[in-house]
């Protein structure tokens, strides 16, 4: 599919889904079941306000979603506690599929949220979103029950197309313009659209998600997107402009922790692909620097790479969803 | 007591439980309402989106008239009477404070939430409120998201309705979000002002040892402070803020101080104002500085009697719900209704605590017993228990 039409078809801006009563009715029409998996550790500032939001708007007064559940890694704070007593179902990640373990990561959470939640679409928000509004989940999920032929809906925040008489830049993060964007240009041409690509918000039919793996880590978006891709082309895609996104700024040194394993991931994909040849054995640890009293220190952080199988391959879940 | 009013006093546990139902939505409410920054003259977009809001409801008159007051029309079964409930919609924070609100199991935090985000949110609650309790009013309800009314805005929103508006309004109800117990019912006197202190900006070696505006200011704030009040009737001079210069080593050129003179008696106000006046003439005649004094709002003193039906039945209501009332005068809205002889009164939501602060908090659980408080009232008004002769 061309850039430039799938940029003119599928990129919506959540204005254009605002009347709730039309999204019920479309919803109603498509025979759907809508979850929110809110993925968190040690969300108890931002919590609370994001499921009196969704919760008000998107259950009460309009019925967009199904359930509102909220799947922590294990809070040392009062994440949990705080969510249950707004009305979210929460559940401990370690709860879910107990037998197969527990790993640390947004993206486990990701992935046993297609076990444990009921929805024919998942959507899922970040918790620590400071002005959260509906249109975060209505603006992703609006277009799969428009467009039957759309399976994963990415956000995007701030407009960067032409507005009025100005361009603005396409407003991805640092680590989506210095790794991914030169990545995907190298690799997957198409998959530049995607304004930003690393965003942790995004609306997913079950049939893409149980069929897809989940790194535990940084890689699951990147990941998502290559198999995605993969499978089922750019038309699979869509993207919403959800305007501003304020959250807590990461450090660098964070960041490029993001990057290595981000890095890791594409390069395990393109080689199990078949787009590159021989690599040699990847290492999982990544070397940083930092100054002290003129001493260079060198700093070692073992990133472990895991990831979750497709939850199709999962027998508990075939057994759950009757797939035997 | 009329048998109806026993009725609606009977019903106002069953309501603060149901209640409830709207926790979410008013929640809501309170946080897309007061993370839009609102300072006086710039309400425009939150007065859109609680239009927006009455709009969703349902509300077939939602409006926004000449000065920018926000309304919605719940249209009662014989619209006989029209109440008009109101929230100022100005908040003194500016754009440049971040407006975002947490929201805690027991509270929620941010600037403005107390005054008055909260009021706002109840009106914007109140279709869904009253529908969660199946209750269906004789009388007009008008939902009045009021601009202007803080500071120099000097309450103008409201005037222009009261003043414009075709509609005989029976009785009003001011809604502030905190703190519940209170119970206005009448309005002081007030005189609201400023006054600023310039010197040139030349550094003059004729005026070597002068020192600035501040201290100008400062011998204003001496000469005010020694002003006699009488202990009645009750008369205060508030020192509402000051501000001056720009560093540490910098003679400031430039200082303002606010403050509000209020009493009980318009006299005593004005006796105090021409007291500043000739203050504020004297300390720039000798300090050789530019000293002005600037009047930005005033009230007439009023109200109804403590034995009005509208204050009885407040007060039977506020009893029935366990809440221990506090008559305390006011100097906002309620001023405008008295003003024009119409009876109101103004009523706090919940608890709360750092009012006027970047951290301003209310308590959820109370909100409940302000929400029933609220609803008991407009049934009473709506019954015809609170009328006065």
């Amino acid at each position: 599919m061309e850039i430039s039409r799938w940029l003119r078809e599928n990129t919506f801006h959540h204005s254009a889904f605002r009347d709730m009563d039309e999204l019920v009715r479309a919803k109603e029409k498509a025979g759907v079941t809508i979850s929110l998996c809110i993925p968190t550790l040690n969300e108890e500032k931002t919590i609370g306000k994001e499921i009196v939001i969704f919760k008000s708007e998107l259950m009460n007064r309009h019925p967009v979603l199904d359930e509102i559940a909220v799947i922590d890694s294990g809070s040392s704070d009062a994440t949990r506690e705080v969510a249950a007593s707004f009305g979210a179902d929460v559940y401990l990640s370690a709860d879910i599929l107990p037998h197969m373990g527990t790993k640390r990561g947004k993206g486990e959470n990701l992935w046993k949220a297609i076990y444990q939640l009921r929805g024919d679409i998942i959507v899922y928000i970040d918790a620590d979103i400071k002005n959260i509004r509906p249109r975060f989940v209505y603006g992703l999920v609006a277009p799969l029950l428009f467009r039957p032929e759309i399976r994963y809906v990415k956000a995007f925040y701030d407009r960067p197309l032409v507005v009025g008489h100005g361009v603005r830049p396409s407003g991805g993060g640092r680590v989506t313009e210095i790794l991914v964007r030169p990545l995907f240009s190298l690799f997957f041409p198409e998959l530049t659209a995607l304004m930003q690509p690393l965003s942790g918000e995004y609306a997913v039919r079950r049939e893409v998600l149980e069929n897809i793996p989940f790194p535990i880590g940084y890689g699951v978006e990147t990941s998502h997107l290559i198999d995605v891709y993969h499978k089922w082309g750019l038309e699979a895609f869509g993207q919403t402009d959800l305007d501003r996104r304020v959250h807590r700024n990461q450090s660098t040194r964070d960041l490029g922790k993001m990057a290595f394993v981000i890095l890791h991931t594409f390069l395990d994909r393109v080689r199990s692909l078949g787009i590159l040849g021989d690599l040699p054995e990847l290492g999982h640890v990544l070397r940083q620097f930092q100054v002290h009293d003129d001493i260079f220190e060198p700093l070692e952080y073992e990133m472990i790479r895991e990831e979750r199988p497709p939850m199709i391959e999962v027998p508990e879940y075939r057994h759950k969803r009757g797939l035997d | 007591m009329a048998p109806r009013f026993e009725r609606i006093l009977g019903r106002l546990e069953e309501i603060r439980e149901r209640s409830q139902a709207v926790r979410e939505v008013l929640l809501a409410n309170l946080v897309m309402i007061g993370e839009i920054p609102s300072p006086t003259f710039r309400e425009e977009r939150r007065i859109g989106f609680l239009e927006e809001r009455f709009s969703e409801c349902g509300l077939a008159d939602c409006s926004t008239d000449e000065v920018g007051n926000g309304f919605g029309l719940l249209p009662g079964s014989d619209g006989a009477r029209n109440i008009l409930l109101v929230a100022h919609a100005d908040t003194p924070f500016s754009e440049k404070y971040d407006h975002t609100i947490a929201i805690h199991p027991d509270r929620a935090v941010g600037p403005g939430v107390a005054d008055n985000s909260l009021g706002l949110a109840v009106l914007a609650a109140m279709p869904h409120l009253l529908e969660s309790l199946d209750i269906k009013l004789k009388a007009n309800l008008i939902l009045m998201g009021a601009v202007r009314s803080l500071g120099r805005g000097d309450l103008e929103g409201l005037r222009f309705f009261l003043d414009h508006n075709r509609i005989p309004i029976t009785a009003g109800v001011c809604v502030e979000g905190v703190q519940i117990g209170r119970l206005s019912i009448g309005s002081l006197g007030m005189l609201r002002g400023q006054i600023a202190c310039s010197v040139p900006e030349e550094y003059d070696w004729t005026r070597f040892g002068a020192v600035g505006a501040i201290l100008t200011i400062n011998e204003v704030i001496n000469r005010i402070m020694a002003i006699a009040l009488p202990k009645k009737p009750r008369t205060t001079i508030v020192l509402g803020s000051v501000e001056g210069g720009t560093s540490f080593g910098a003679i400031a050129t430039h200082a303002v101080l606010r403050f509000e003179i209020r009493s009980e008696e318009e006299s005593v106000v004005e006796d105090i104002h021409q007291q500043i006046e000739d203050i504020v003439a004297e300390v720039a005649a000798k300090s050789g500085s530019d000293v002005r004094l600037e009047i930005v709002a005033r009230r007439q003193p009023g109200g109804i009697p403590f034995s009005h039906p509208l204050a009885r039945r407040t007060r039977q209501i506020m009893s029935r719900l366990g809440i221990t009332h506090r008559i305390a005068p006011s100097t906002s809205e309620l001023s405008a209704f008295i003003g024009r002889g119409i009876p109101a009164v103004t009523i706090g939501i919940t608890t709360g605590e750092h009012v006027s602060e970047v951290d301003e908090t209310v308590f959820i659980d109370p909100i409940f017993t302000g929400l029933a408080q609220l609803i008991g009232l407009l049934e009473a008004i709506d019954g015809g228990f609170c009328d006065g002769d």
